[in-house]
C-alpha cells in the first residue's frame, strides 16, 4: 500500500520535471498494446466464436462455446445453408431491391435538391421542411402495409423499393441540398447564356457536381437497406427472399433445435458481400462518411 | 414582368428587382424537378403516416373483413394493461442508455486510435466491421456468446478460476442494460469515426498552449478537446437516440422483448400484434412511438445545437 503510494508520488514528481519524454515513451509503447488488447477483447472474441462454431458439426456446436471444433467442417456447412437458405435467390432478392431503392432515392433526391436549394419561396420552405423531416420521424411501418394493399403493391419487390425510397429520401434531399447551395450559380448562368435548359442545366452541371456527396449517401443508404429486416418483414416477409429475411427464417426455424452452426455459416456468408466492398474501398468510405457527418 | 422578359430575350438582369429574381428563380428551376420526389414521399411516407392517426382508433384486425371507429379504445386497452406505458418506458430507456455508450465508446475509441500509426489504422478498420454487419446477425452472435455456458461466461470462469453461470439475457432488471451494450457496440464504430474526424478539425497550437500552461491531459481534454467536439457530439447523439428508439432487430435477436417482456421495445411489440393479426393495436403504438420520436427530436436537436452556439 505505502510502496504504491511512493511509486505513486514519484511518477508525478518525474512527470513534473520532464513531463514530455514520459508522456511520448508512455504513447509509444502503452497506446499500441491497448489498442490491440482493445480489438481482440471486443472484437475477437465474438468473430472467433462466430468462425469456429461455423466449423463444427451439429452436436459439437449445440452449446456453442470457445472450444475450437474437433474436426472442421466449414465448407462443408457453407454448402449446406447456400442451398438450404436459399442463399443465391436471396442474394439476386437483395440486389433487386436495394439497387433501383438506392438509384432511384439518389436522382430523385438530387433533382428536388437542386430546385429546394436554388428557390427561395416560402412554399420552398415548407415543401423542404417536409421533405426532411423524414430523417428524424419514424416510418408508420403498419399502416404503409394497408396502403400497399390497397395501390396493389403488397409484397411486391415495386412496393418494398417504394417504403425504402420514402423512408431515404429525406436523408438524401438534407445532405444534397446543402451541398447545392455552395455551388455557385454563376456556373449554372454561364450554360443558360448558351441556351442550355433546365433539364440541360441539371443534368450536365449540377449533377456531376455532386459525386462525392452522392458517394456518401449511396453508402450509408446502401448499408441500411442491405441489413433491414424490420421493414422488410412487414412488407415482403414471406412472399420474397432477401438476405436478412432468410437469416431471421434460418434462426427462427432453429426453435426446434439450435443450428448455430447453419446460423453462423449463413452470418458469414451474408456479411462477406458488404465486408469485402468496405475492406477494398475502406479509405474512401471512411472519408466518405466523416465529411458528410462533421460540419 | 412578362413582357421586360419578351422585350429582353437573351442578355438577363442578373437579380436586380427581387420580384423578378423569384421569376427568373421559377423558371430556371422549374417545380416539377420536385415533383417526383414529392409524390413518392407523400404516397410511401406521409399518407402511411396520417393513415396511423385514423387506424389507430379503429377495430382494424386479420379476423374481420370491416374496418369500424372505436374511439379510444385501443389506447385505454394498451393503458389500462399497462403495456403502452412500460413500452415508451423501455424504448426511451433503451435509447437513452444506447446514446450513452456509444457514444462514451466512441469518444474512448478515438481518444485512443487518434494518432495515424499502423496499428491505429488497423484497428479503426476492425472497429468498422460491427458497423457494416447486420444487426440481426450481431443480435444472434451475441446471444450465442451470453448464454449461461456460452463464451463470455468460459471466458469469465477462466479468469476468476471460479464457475460463471450467469445469465446475461435472463434478468428483467439488467437485460435491458446488456441489450443497449450490443447496440452500442454494433455502433460505437460510426460514432468512433466521427469523432476522429471531429478530432482532426480541432487546432494542435490550442491543445500544445494549453500543456504549456501547466493543463494536465484531462484538463487539456474537459476545457479546450470535448467542448470543440460539439458538432461531432451532435450529430452522434442524436443519431443514437433516434437510431436506437427505433430499434428492433438486435433486441430480437437477443431476447425477442423477453425476460418477462422487461426488454420489449416499441417496435418488437408493433411486429409481433402485427404478426398476430391485430392491426389496430400494432397502429396504435407504431403511432405512440411515432408522436414519441416527434415530442423529443426537436428539442433534443434544439438543445445540442444551442450548445454549439455557445462556443
Amino acid at each position: 500500500m505505502s510502496a504504491l503510494a511512493t511509486s505513486r508520488a514519484n511518477a508525478t514528481t518525474n512527470s513534473g520535471h520532464d513531463r514530455r519524454p514520459h508522456h511520448r515513451s508512455w504513447k509509444r509503447l502503452i497506446q499500441p498494446v491497448v489498442a490491440l488488447t482493445a480489438v481482440i477483447t471486443l472484437l475477437g472474441v465474438p468473430f472467433y466464436l462466430v468462425i469456429i462454431t461455423a466449423g463444427k458439426s451439429q452436436e459439437e456446436a449445440f452449446d456453442p462455446n470457445l472450444v475450437p471444433p474437433t474436426k472442421w467442417q466449414l465448407f462443408e456447412n457453407f454448402g449446406q445453408v447456400f442451398t438450404q437458405g436459399n442463399m443465391a435467390p436471396a442474394f439476386f432478392g437483395s440486389l433487386l431491391i436495394m439497387v433501383p431503392a438506392v438509384v432511384g432515392v439518389l436522382l430523385l433526391g438530387a433533382m428536388a435538391s437542386w430546385v429546394l436549394a436554388r428557390r427561395s419561396s416560402r412554399v420552398m420552405a415548407v415543401v423542404y421542411a417536409l421533405a426532411i423531416s423524414g430523417i428524424v420521424l419514424p416510418p408508420a411501418v403498419v399502416t404503409v402495409v394497408l396502403l400497399l394493399r390497397q395501390i396493389g403493391l403488397a409484397g411486391t419487390a415495386v412496393g418494398m423499393i417504394g417504403v425504402y425510397m420514402g423512408m431515404y429520401l429525406s436523408t438524401v434531399i438534407f445532405f444534397v441540398t446543402g451541398f447545392v447551395r455552395t455551388i455557385p450559380v454563376e456556373l449554372e448562368e454561364a450554360a443558360r447564356v448558351d441556351g442550355v435548359g433546365p433539364f440541360g442545366v441539371f443534368f450536365r452541371i449540377i449533377f456531376p457536381l455532386l459525386g462525392p456527396t452522392l458517394a456518401t449517401a449511396t453508402i450509408l443508404i446502401c448499408l441500411y437497406i442491405w441489413n433491414d429486416v424490420f421493414y422488410a418483414l412487414f412488407v415482403v416477409g414471406g412472399r420474397l427472399d432477401t438476405l436478412p429475411l432468410n437469416l431471421y427464417e434460418v434462426a427462427s426455424a432453429g426453435l426446434y433445435l439450435q443450428n448455430w452452426h447453419l446460423i453462423f455459416a449463413y452470418i458469414i456468408l451474408m456479411s462477406l458481400p458488404l465486408l469485402i466492398t468496405f475492406v477494398v474501398m475502406q479509405r474512401k468510405i471512411i472519408s466518405g462518411i466523416t465529411s458528410g457527418a462533421v460540419k | 414582368m412578362a413582357t421586360t422578359t419578351s422585350v429582353l430575350p437573351k442578355p438577363r438582369p442578373v437579380r436586380l428587382d427581387p420580384r423578378g429574381a423569384t421569376a427568373r428563380q421559377k423558371q430556371d428551376h422549374p417545380s416539377w424537378f420536385i415533383a417526383p420526389a414529392l409524390l413518392v414521399l407523400v404516397v410511401f411516407f406521409f399518407v402511411p403516416t396520417i393513415f396511423n392517426f385514423v387506424y389507430a382508433f379503429t377495430d382494424w384486425s386479420s379476423f374481420k373483413s370491416e374496418i369500424n371507429f372505436v374511439g379510444f379504445s385501443n389506447v385505454q386497452d394498451l393503458l389500462s394493461n399497462g403495456t403502452l406505458l412500460r413500452d415508451l418506458r423501455i424504448t426511451l430507456i433503451y435509447a437513452l442508455l444506447v446514446a450513452l455508450f456509444q457514444n462514451l465508446f466512441g469518444l474512448i475509441l478515438a481518444l485512443l486510435l487518434e494518432r495515424d500509426t499502423r496499428v491505429n489504422r488497423i484497428a479503426r478498420v476492425a472497429f468498422f466491421v460491427p458497423v457494416v454487419m447486420s444487426a440481426l446477425a450481431v443480435g444472434y452472435v451475441f446471444q450465442a456468446l451470453l448464454k449461461p455456458e456460452g463464451g463470455l461466461n468460459q471466458v469469465l470462469s477462466a479468469i476468476t478460476g471460479t464457475s460463471v453461470t450467469t445469465a446475461w439475457l435472463g434478468d428483467t432488471t439488467w437485460t435491458i442494460v446488456v441489450v443497449a451494450l450490443i447496440h452500442s457496440w454494433k455502433w460505437m464504430g460510426l460514432s468512433m469515426l466521427i469523432y476522429l474526424a471531429g478530432l482532426k478539425t480541432i487546432n494542435e497550437d490550442l491543445k500544445e498552449a494549453a500543456r504549456l500552461d501547466g493543463a494536465g491531459w484531462w484538463t487539456t481534454f474537459r476545457t479546450i478537446v470535448f467542448p470543440l467536439l460539439a458538432p461531432a457530439v451532435t450529430f452522434n447523439v442524436a443519431t443514437s437516440l433516434l437510431g436506437s428508439m427505433n430499434g428492433f432487430d438486435i433486441v430480437q435477436a437477443t431476447t425477442g422483448g423477453g425476460p418477462g417482456g422487461s426488454t420489449e421495445l416499441l417496435n418488437i411489440f408493433v411486429f409481433r400484434t402485427f404478426g398476430q393479426g391485430l392491426f389496430a393495436q400494432a397502429t396504435t403504438m407504431s403511432l405512440a412511438l411515432f408522436l414519441m420520436v416527434a415530442i423529443l427530436a426537436f428539442p433534443v436537436i434544439r438543445f445540442l445545437r444551442k450548445r454549439e452556439d455557445v462556443l
